[in-house]
């Protein structure tokens, strides 16, 4: 192995090469492979055509998570109630069906291990710090915050890593983001993320891993950790990771698929072994003061469309490039807002807290805190808190969060990706506008004509409480 | 998969920048579970514009979709590119794809091929009445009127291309590397070879 001073990113990628090709690429083997039901069963598809098997069942997690409502899904008697859309139904079977036939552990919708794969691999201690991780959707990143390299694949990849537990890959470049200095009151993980995205643009990261560095990560709790890597991809990264410490081996210990014993002290060491060495150099720096992020709030059809909160709807006009003009036009007529309105003027009809960016219990415990002792406003029709999994909701429960969700006008529901995207039955009317603390504010994301406003839970709490897009440090100080 | 080394006829003069995948496949069309039938949900939304591409009979059935910088960005639902193949388009040009895209599209037999804005522009040119012809062993796209753009490709993707192979299949054949990596793997790292039925 080379001496030369080497990044996270390629101290994980070199402990995985199975094979170097003259032509770049690589064939990498992957330690985690989680499916759920959207993108693997067109995969198991193949796999059955062509007579092969899973090479590494044991390596893998199945759990459906995006097509099930988030509605009781057992009766009072505790007979589980059928999914009434036909083809949601028909992909939750599959699954149910895919998995186990080809040996795959397969948490069911009413175990209470089931949620969101992004929250439940890090829970379950399926995800691991230096392990490859990767499943069929691209909030893969997310598992990063443990300092694992984790990415979302398509189906075909979903195939390649069943069939022969390795991928194809390029070496990505790679990208520093460093965020130094004290993060002001208010001031999430939530709102350090879409600050960043809004700096360096959705395309900003194309081609690179992220690494995010500086006291501000250091400090920040895991769930935070994996809020940010959450969104790396809506910077156009197809990874992004945060060096393991003593913060991620304390979240890790214990949990079930974790190391233990003699394993788990092997593994620590490994672990604090591959922080990025002194020297090491990346391919692009980008360097952000906490001082400058506030609360942030998008107002556009794109990640990259944030504001401050006390910021105004910005013009086509105020952005230097054309093309970016138009897009800014067209999104501004999506979104039904007119330049120069004041952020906190913006009214909204739905609040939506959950998605695996922020259902963890942190998150819950954040917009509960907003939440206590409130009601939601007249004008919000429909505001549900989603916790990530069901282990989640067990415990907000134990801490009665969920009571001082419910005593303020919002809904608690079961575990599932729920309304960040419209493929289940929880989705935002046509035209109307939602406080959402998902990831996408793309065109017709949480359902057709929706319009997304991005940020924290603490601030979509704050919405529900007002019924417009608020200062959360003018209810909480 | 099907080999490709020339797609040539009509380009869908598409153009836009920034053209995520729900764009390119709304969600609602991702609850199947077979590949077929996605090029009806292909653009959904564009399809309602006035005046658009999509719906103009001047292109339909056209292997060619030229776009904006940044195709395909956003989810990394593989549906995009079936629904491309549905529609019947093997090859995009665009002045730039992003990552995952590109690499669902390969995997699927789609061609991608990023070009200088200049060269898109004036393609997109072109393809409004004149058809296109794409060289992939020449690696070249070419007009009626002499026009003649170079781009790179990979050159494992381009044999993979040429030759129409299944990837799946490729990495089989290193069953010994990969089983190699495994043992050193079990040795080094045995805390991620550590599987999920040793503690069930
Ligand atoms: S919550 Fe949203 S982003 Fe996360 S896995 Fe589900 S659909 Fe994907």
């Amino acid at each position: 192995m080379s001496t030369k001073p080497r990044t996270l990113y390629q101290k994980i990628w070199d402990a995985h090469v199975v094979d170097r090709r003259d032509d770049g690429t690589s064939l990498v083997y992957i330690d985690r492979h989680i499916i759920h039901e959207v993108t693997s069963p067109q995969a198991f598809e193949s796999l059955r055509a062509a007579s092969r098997p899973v090479r590494r069942p044991d390596l893998t997690l199945a759990v459906p998570d995006h097509n099930l409502p988030t509605t009781a899904r057992k009766d009072a008697s505790g007979n589980i109630l059928p999914i009434a859309d036909p083809q949601s139904a028909q992909q939750l079977a599959a699954l149910q069906k895919n998995a186990p036939e080809f040996g795959i552990r397969y948490i069911d919708s009413t175990d209470p291990e089931q949620g969101i794969v992004h929250v439940v691999g890090p829970e379950q201690g399926f995800s691991l710090p230096g392990a490859t991780i990767v499943c069929g959707d691209s909030h893969t990143a997310c598992h990063g915050g443990l300092g694992a390299l984790a990415f979302g694949i398509g189906t075909s990849e979903v195939e390649h890593v069943l069939a022969t537990q390795t991928l194809l890959l390029k070496q990505s470049k790679t990208m520093e983001v460093r965020v130094e200095g004290t993060l002001g009151a208010g001031v999430t993980p939530k709102d350090v993320i879409l600050h960043i995205i809004g700096l360096i643009g959705t395309a900003g990261g194309t081609g690179h891993v992220i690494e995010y560095r500086g006291n501000v990560f250091e400090e920040m709790s895991i769930e935070g950790r994996l809020t940010v890597c959450n969104m790396s991809i809506e910077g156009g990264a197809r990874a992004g990771l945060i060096a393991p410490d003593e913060a991620t081996f304390a979240y890790i210990k214990g949990r079930p698929y974790a190391p233990k014993g003699e394993e788990w002290d092997k593994a620590v060491a490994w672990w604090k072994s591959l922080a990025t060495d002194e020297g090491a150099t990346f391919d692009k720096t980008v360097s952000v003061r906490a001082e400058d992020i506030q609360p942030t709030v998008t107002w556009g059809t794109s990640p990259e469309d944030t504001s401050a909160i006390g910021g105004l709807v910005p013009a086509p006009e105020d952005f230097a490039d054309a093309s970016k003009q138009s897009a800014v036009k067209v999104s501004l007529e999506y979104m039904g807002l007119t330049p120069g309105t004041r952020l906190t003027d913006i009214e909204v009809q739905n609040v939506f807290i959950g998605s695996c960016t922020n259902s963890r219990i942190e998150d819950i415990r954040a917009a509960a805190e907003v939440l206590k002792g409130r009601h939601k406003a007249d004008n919000v029709k429909w505001a549900i808190v989603v916790p990530g999994s069901g282990l989640v909701k067990q415990q907000a429960e134990a801490e009665g969060l969920d009571k001082i969700i419910i005593d303020a006008g919002l809904e608690w529901r079961e575990p599932g990706c729920s309304a960040c995207l419209a493929m289940n039955p929880d989705k935002v009317p046509a035209g109307e506008r939602c406080a959402s603390t998902s990831n996408r504010n793309f065109t017709g994301r949480q359902g057709p004509g929706a319009r997304t406003h991005l940020m924290s839970p603490a601030m979509a709490a704050a919405a529900a409480v007002t019924g417009k897009l608020t200062d959360v440090r003018d209810l909480v100080g | 998969m099907e080999p490709i080394s020339h797609v040539s006829g009509r380009a869908i003069p598409f153009g836009r920048k920034n053209v995520d995948t729900d764009v390119i496949i709304p969600a609602a069309w991702l609850k199947t579970i077979t590949r077929e039938g996605l090029g009806q949900g292909a653009f959904e939304a564009v399809k309602q514009e006035p005046d658009n591409v999509f719906t103009d009979p001047e292109y339909a059935g056209a292997p060619i979709l030229i776009a904006g910088d940044n195709f395909g960005c956003g989810s990394s639902r593989e549906h995009a590119a079936w629904a491309l193949l549905d529609m019947g388009v093997t090859c995009v040009i665009a002045p730039s794809f992003s990552d995952i895209f590109s690499s669902n599209a390969f995997k699927n037999g789609i061609l991608t091929v990023a070009l200088p804005q200049d060269a898109v522009d004036r393609l997109l040119e072109v393809a409004k009445s004149d058809p296109i012809d794409v060289d992939l062993e020449a690696q070249s796209v070419t007009t009626p009127f002499q026009d003649r753009f170079a781009f790179e490709i990979d050159p494992f993707r381009k044999h993979c291309l040429l030759e129409g192979l299944d990837e799946v299949g490729l990495t089989m054949a290193q069953g010994d590397a990969i089983k190699a990596h495994e043992a050193r793997a079990k040795e080094q790292m045995p805390f991620l070879a550590r599987t999920i039925s040793t503690v069930d």
